[in-house]
C-alpha cells in the first residue's frame, strides 16, 4: 500500500502547527496588526470558493484549460443554497450527490 | 483561572458544564464521522490517496478544510511546497483561536499547551471556548474531551473508513462522488461567511480563481483566488462589513456547530453578589 503522500502530510503539519501553537505558546500574538488579522480571517472563504469554482467550472481539453458547463454547476449551486438556508452541510452534500446521480441516470452528463 | 472574557457570567458547576459539553459534542461527532467519511472517499477517488496517506493526513495535518483542499491541490498538480504554504494560509485562522484560548491555558505546562495546539481545530475551539465560558475557568478534561474524544477519534476512523471503501469504487462519477469535493468546499465556505467582507472575499476568490485558471493554469488560479480574494475583501469599509462574529470570538464558535448543534449559552442571572463571589 502506497505511502506517497505521507511526506505531504508532514509538510502540511509543518505549515499548520505554528499557527495553532503560536497563540498558546506566545500569547502576544494577539497583538498582531489588525489588518493582518482581518486578512487572515478572509483567507478561508476565498480559498475554499476558489477551489470549488475551479473544480466545477474549469476543465482541461487537449492540454488547454476551458470553461465547462454541466451538471456539477447545478449540484454545487443547490448545495450552496441549502447550506446557506439550513446551515447544514450534510443536507447540502446529500442534495448535490442526489442531483448528480439522478441527472446522470437521465443522461444529462 | 477565572474567565478573563466574561466577568458577569454566572459559571456552571463542573458536572453540569461537562454534561452540556458532551451533548454539544454529539452533533460534532456526527459531523466529524459523516464529513470524515466523505473526505476519505474523495481523497481516495479524486487524488489517489491510499488509506495510509489518509491516516497520515488525519494525524499530522488534522484539519477538515485543509485536508479537503489538499485533495484539490494534489488533483490540480500544485507543488507540495506550495500546498504547504496554502495550507498555512488556510489554517492561519487558528492563530485567532489559540490567541482566544491562551488566557484559559495560562498556568498550564508548556508540554500540555504544545500538544493542545496540535489538536486545536474549528470544532475543538468551538466546543472548548463555550465550555470554559460556562465554567468560568479552564478545564483540562473538557479540552481533551472536545479535541480528542469528540473530534480527532471520530474524524480519524471515519476518514480511514472512507478511504478503504473508496478503493472499491470503480466509477465514482456514476455515484456522484465527483461533486462531493466542490460541494463540500462551498459548504465550508458558507460556514465561514459572517459578513460582507467574507462574502466579497469569497466571490472575488472564486472569480479570480476561475479567470486566472482559464488564462494561465488551475494551479495558479487557485493560489491567485486565495491571495487576491481576501485583499479585495479588506477594501469593504468596516462600517459596511457587519461582521457579527469575528473568528476567535465566542460567537464565532457557533458557525462550526453544523449540523444543527445548538450551543446553549449559560443563563446569565448575574447579580452583584454573583459577580463578586461566583468564582
Amino acid at each position: 500500500m502506497s505511502a506517497e503522500f505521507v511526506p505531504l502530510a508532514l509538510i502540511m503539519f509543518a505549515f499548520t502547527y505554528p499557527s495553532r501553537a503560536v497563540g498558546l505558546l506566545a500569547p502576544a500574538i494577539d497583538r498582531l496588526p489588525r489588518p493582518v488579522l482581518d486578512y487572515l480571517q478572509l483567507v478561508g472563504p476565498a480559498v475554499l470558493t476558489a477551489l470549488a469554482a475551479v473544480d466545477v467550472m474549469v476543465g482541461v481539453d487537449n492540454g488547454e484549460t476551458v470553461l465547462t458547463i454541466g451538471l456539477p454547476w447545478l449540484s454545487v449551486g443547490v448545495c450552496l443554497l441549502l447550506v446557506a438556508w439550513r446551515r447544514n452541510l450534510f443536507i447540502g452534500l446529500a442534495a448535490a450527490v442526489l442531483i448528480a446521480i439522478v441527472g446522470r441516470a437521465a443522461g444529462l452528463g | 483561572m477565572a474567565d478573563p472574557a466574561a466577568p458577569d457570567a454566572a459559571p456552571l458547576e463542573l458536572p453540569e458544564a461537562r454534561r452540556k459539553l458532551a451533548l454539544d459534542g454529539l452533533g460534532i461527532i456526527v459531523s466529524a464521522v459523516g464529513f470524515g467519511f466523505v473526505y476519505g472517499l474523495a481523497a481516495r477517488t479524486d487524488a489517489g490517496f491510499s488509506p495510509i496517506d489518509v491516516m497520515a493526513m488525519s494525524v499530522f495535518a488534522f484539519g477538515g478544510a485543509a485536508q479537503f483542499a489538499a485533495v484539490g491541490y494534489v488533483a490540480s498538480g500544485v507543488p507540495w511546497i506550495v500546498i504547504g504554504l496554502l495550507t498555512g494560509l488556510l489554517n492561519a485562522r487558528h492563530i485567532l483561536y489559540s490567541a482566544a484560548l491562551a488566557p484559559y491555558f495560562r498556568g498550564t505546562g508548556i508540554g500540555q499547551r504544545a500538544v493542545a495546539a496540535h489538536v486545536l481545530t474549528d470544532e475543538s475551539f468551538a466546543l472548548s471556548i463555550v465550555h470554559f465560558r460556562r465554567l468560568g475557568r479552564f478545564d483540562a478534561f473538557g479540552y481533551w474531551f472536545a479535541a480528542i474524544g469528540v473530534t480527532f477519534i471520530p474524524w480519524f476512523f471515519a476518514t480511514l473508513a472512507g478511504a478503504l471503501l473508496g478503493e472499491a469504487i470503480v466509477d465514482p462519477e456514476r455515484l456522484g462522488i465527483d461533486v462531493i469535493f466542490p460541494a463540500a468546499m462551498i459548504g465550508l465556505a458558507v460556514g465561514l461567511i459572517s459578513g460582507r467582507r467574507e462574502l466579497v472575499a469569497a466571490v472575488v476568490g472564486a472569480a479570480v480563481g476561475v479567470g486566472v485558471s482559464l488564462a494561465v493554469s488551475t494551479t495558479v488560479g487557485v493560489i491567485a483566488g486565495g491571495v487576491i480574494g481576501p485583499a479585495v475583501g479588506l477594501l469593504v469599509p468596516k462600517q459596511e462589513a457587519r461582521e457579527t462574529a469575528p473568528l476567535g470570538s465566542e460567537a464565532s464558535a457557533d458557525r462550526y456547530q453544523m449540523p444543527h448543534t445548538i450551543v446553549e449559552r449559560p443563563v446569565v442571572e448575574a447579580t452583584d453578589e454573583d459577580s463578586e463571589g461566583g468564582r
